[in-house]
């Protein structure tokens, strides 16, 4: 068993500020991670940063944008806690040497987003979240922070009492992947969850392979519950052909969209006649499907961004990583013809419920990054806000666990917080099949740390026998399925016929896991295994995300549904929140705070 | 051509036998009962016309300590659907999806920034993820990076690797930072541009594997680790004292001497950073270095 103050799963930028964090605070940390820290997908984020950090702009014009843009479904506590730290977050990276494109004077560039209304998101070319995470890499190195790289947490530890606001977690288990062997993990002070997107319960993601929804699927089994996982965001600008995205930067720059018949549909339609092609992702992303559901797109699936206008020098200053995209994904040069875009998942806006300062409603457990919903992000996240986030966050919660005395949080989790039933009726239950027998939560009234873990290395350990010895279907086919139903039934655009079915085809598949096996033998290295547990994953937070999308009978922010096209505010200012509760899945919902620091946000109609 | 017409003659035959369905979701399954059908018929055809123009032959290499039958090393032969676009990965995953799911490689954001699918590619390194089938001659031979110990099928063990990185401190150490902890600490945009293509580089090790000397030396910190030193010598917001503490690092008898210029790094680096060029410049600055104490 391995023993650590603060264990920190997931290493990319969520993970390592949090563990960075842990360490100033004098804490012994680690991080156990399934990729090395490099191969993180933070790597992948292009567009930039968001932070107040000029004359003309302030914190609570970015936290009133967040708010607005949120559709009134963020937490004000949350709200107000980023864009007050966000300025010293960015700084602090700079300060560490993240290589930012300059000004003139040598100050950092910013440029405008969608949604902002002050040009403030800081960036390095369009490979942001590369710099960032090599940069922060970099400072976990400086600190000799102790990095278990490619180990695979499958499970956590802790104690079984009803109440999960009674109950504790103590640790984790991991899988050595290079070895094969399991062994438990003991965090004296608590596991932080930094594991990132979800977004491979879609086939058309920007999300890498590894983004499987396993930190929110794991402290969903172990009693936090889920938060507003319809809200998943669709990027309206990836290639067709892969999903790899095209920054908003384009569109920041000045990019332009394009129908089938060569028209600027984002003001000849009408879709966002102040914006254009800067209004909200939302926005953009149902204008594109729109344009090509009514026969404008091109061959029936994607239409153009525009670039050529800006001019080969800004293009190659600001962004240059675009241009090598589109010419080795899709064989498109951007200098000489536009490249062609769909819509595509991106961002969980929903998960891991916890508070401003990162803790779930289990003591010792701890979320940070997408992996958690603070809520920041509400109904729609803002582009260059998600990697702010992951400073501000993953910094409290490393904080807060290395036991750093923090404000009390305003934000309330668990059962506790519960303001009413959620109703709703699917066409399956949810979530029974296969309960009982992949029970997290420990069994035997374990409440000696030690204990807790050994058990829940116990029940993992005969979970992986169990996979490689027998025989059955791969995993692969699930996948595959769930996939295929949830870009088909709960994309952009949604419908009760739709989600039923998905709900219907998830009990399938769900069915169809208790079926299947590794065939792979070895205890080295074995792919075939971590990529069957995480199929489980995948499961949970698709079922969660339709079951919520269901439940939502209105129109917010990513959320469209055909029968219900107004947002709703006396019904539905408030949080979807789906907790497993024993292997029944139970929806109810939390109030949403709008008291803010300085004013209370009031919901203001959405203007285009 | 004859199994093209029997397949399409499987998919009339079903539609006519299908019941007449009610509800769209019951139609959605049952088109999706018939993708399946015609996939599965599909890869029939496709095992039956191995000499097919849309196929594409990866041998692949394949070694497993663990498992009898792997232990030797030996290639294996797959052949895989061609459509185009499809790059090694997309054929390496097929491959494993569909026929072997124990076909053991790294992957992960599939865009050529996570680093972790640099593969030896019909004997050159390149991201598996970024490498087109179509520039590629078939059969398409795939092997785990040279020089580097293999754990399993395509996955080299990387800790040398890492361990070179890290002997070259590669963390930013700036003299002094601004008191005022939000003010910035100014760079010129010509020193961003200078040390620009040093920070694009992903960890993935292709340079390092294609170094002949890197193979014949041990210690050699090998051009990845020397980018790195470089990314932080030129950086102007590190003061003198750091610069001559990088310098004697590189400067180390298997540091930026070792190195004879063959370019392979820099030739077969998928974020096209000079890496030549940039260890070429450290020993200049590092010549210009020991001429001032003379």
């Amino acid at each position: 068993m391995y023993e650590h103050d603060v264990i920190v799963v997931g290493a990319g930028g969520a993970g390592l500020r949090a563990a960075i964090a842990a360490d100033e605070e004098g804490a012994d940390v680690a991080l156990v991670t399934k990729l090395h820290p490099v191969r993180s997908h933070t790597g992948a984020a292009e567009g930039g940063i968001n932070a107040a950090l000029r004359d003309g702009d302030s914190w609570d014009l970015h936290a009133y944008d967040t708010m607005k843009g949120s559709d009134y479904l963020a937490d004000a506590p949350a709200v107000d806690t980023f864009a007050k730290s966000a300025p010293e977050e960015v700084i602090q990276i700079e300060h560490w040497g993240m290589p930012f494109s300059r000004e003139d004077d040598g100050r950092v560039s910013q440029r405008p987003f969608g949604g902002m209304s002050f040009p403030r998101t800081t960036y390095a070319g369009a490979e942001t979240g590369h710099h960032l995470l090599h940069t922060m890499y970099e400072q976990a190195v400086k600190r000799g922070i102790e990095v278990y790289d490619e180990w695979y947490v499958t499970n956590l530890a802790v104690t079984d009492h009803e109440d999960p606001e009674d109950r504790e977690c103590h640790g984790c288990v991991a899988y050595d992947i290079k070895s094969g062997e399991l062994h438990g993990f003991r965090a004296n002070n608590g596991v932080i969850l930094a594991t990132g997107g979800l977004g491979q319960a879609f086939d058309h993601t920007t999300n890498a392979v590894a983004n499987t929804g396993d930190g929110c699927a794991m402290a969903y089994r172990a009693g936090a519950p889920m938060e507003d996982m319809e809200m998943i965001q669709f990027h309206p600008t990836t290639l067709p052909s892969t999903g790899v995205l095209i920054s908003e930067g384009v569109r920041g720059e000045g990019g332009i969209l394009y129908n089938g018949d060569e028209e600027r549909f984002m003001f000849e339609y009408g879709y966002a006649n102040n914006d254009g092609e800067l209004a909200s992702r939302d926005v953009v992303s149902r204008a594109e499907l729109t344009e090509i559901n009514e026969g404008r797109g091109i061959e029936e699936e994607y239409v153009d961004l525009d670039m050529r206008h800006l001019g080969e020098d800004r293009i190659l200053d600001r962004l240059e990583n675009i241009l090598h995209l589109a010419e080795d994904f899709e064989g498109v040069d951007g200098l000489d013809e536009p490249m062609p875009v769909k819509p595509g998942q991106h961002y969980a806006m929903g998960g891991v419920e916890c508070d401003e300062n990162g803790e779930t409603c289990i003591s010792g457990l701890y979320a940070a990054g997408e992996t958690a919903c603070v809520s920041l992000h509400g109904a729609n996240r803002l582009g260059g806000n998600a990697l702010p986030e992951l400073l501000v966050f993953g910094a409290r919660a490393g904080w807060h666990a290395a036991g750093k005395d923090m404000k009390t949080a305003e934000i309330g989790t668990g059962p506790s917080a519960k303001s009413e039933d959620g109703a709703v009726e699917p066409p399956v239950e949810p979530g029974a099949i296969d309960a009982s027998s992949e029970d997290v939560v420990a069994d035997g009234a374990a409440v000696e740390p030690t204990a807790v873990i050994e058990n829940a290395v116990e029940n993992e350990r005969e979970r992986v026998e169990t996979l490689l010895e027998e025989d059955g279907i791969n995993h692969a086919n699930v996948r595959a399925d769930v996939q295929e139903t949830m870009t088909q039934n709960v994309n952009v655009f949604r419908e009760e016929e739709s989600l039923n079915d998905a709900l219907r085809d998830l009990r399938e598949a769900r069915k169809e896991y208790e079926n299947v096996a590794v065939s792979d033998p070895s205890r080295t290295y074995n792919t075939d295994l971590i990529h069957t547990i995480e199929t489980r994953n995948i499961l949970d937070v698709a079922e969660a995300i339709t079951l919520g999308a269901l439940a939502r009978e209105e129109f917010r922010g990513a959320h469209w549904r055909a029968e219900h096209q107004e947002r709703k505010d006396d019904e539905w200012i408030k949080h979807t929140m789906l907790a497993w509760n024993d292997g029944t899945p139970e929806l109810y919902y939390k109030p949403v705070n709008l008291e803010g620091d300085e004013e209370d946000y009031e919901p203001k109609e959405r203007s285009y | 051509m004859s199994t093209q017409i029997e397949q399409q003659e499987t998919e009339t035959e079903q539609e006519e036998q299908e019941p007449d369905v009610e509800s769209p979701g019951e139609r959605r399954r049952a088109e999706k009962r018939e993708r399946e059908a015609e996939r599965q018929a599909q890869r029939e055809t496709e095992e039956a016309t191995l000499d097919d123009e849309e196929t594409v032959l990866l041998k692949v290499f394949r070694y497993d300590p663990e498992v009898e039958g792997k232990q030797e090393p030996r290639f294996d032969d797959f052949r895989v659907p061609f459509h185009k676009g499809m790059t090694v990965l997309d054929a390496l995953i097929y491959a494993r999806d569909e026929y072997d799911s124990s076909l053991t490689f790294r992957h992960s954001c599939r865009q050529a920034v996570c680093g972790s699918d640099a593969l030896f590619v019909n004997g050159s390194q390149m991201l598996g993820c970024k490498t087109q089938l179509a520039d590629l001659e078939s059969p398409v031979r795939i092997e785990p990076l040279p020089h580097q110990e293999v754990v399993k099928d395509l996955v080299v063990d990387m800790e040398h690797f890492y361990d070179q990185m890290h002997a070259v401190e590669p963390y930013f150490d700036a003299d002094e930072t601004p008191e005022d902890e939000l003010e910035e600490q100014r760079q010129s945009r010509e020193n961003r541009e200078k040390v620009k293509m040093s920070t694009r580089c992903i960890w993935c090790g292709a340079c390092m594997s294609s170094c002949n000397i890197a193979a014949g030396d041990n210690e050699y910190l090998g051009p990845a680790a020397i980018n790195k030193a470089y990314r932080f010598a030129m950086d102007e917001r590190e003061g003198e004292d750091r610069k001559q503490e990088r310098l004697r690092i590189i400067e180390q008898e298997h540091g930026v001497w070792r190195c004879q210029t063959q370019f392979s790094c820099t030739e077969v680096c998928p974020k096209d950073i000079p890496l030549t060029e940039h260890i070429q410049e450290l020993k200049r600055e590092a010549v210009k270095n020991n001429l001032k104490f003379w």
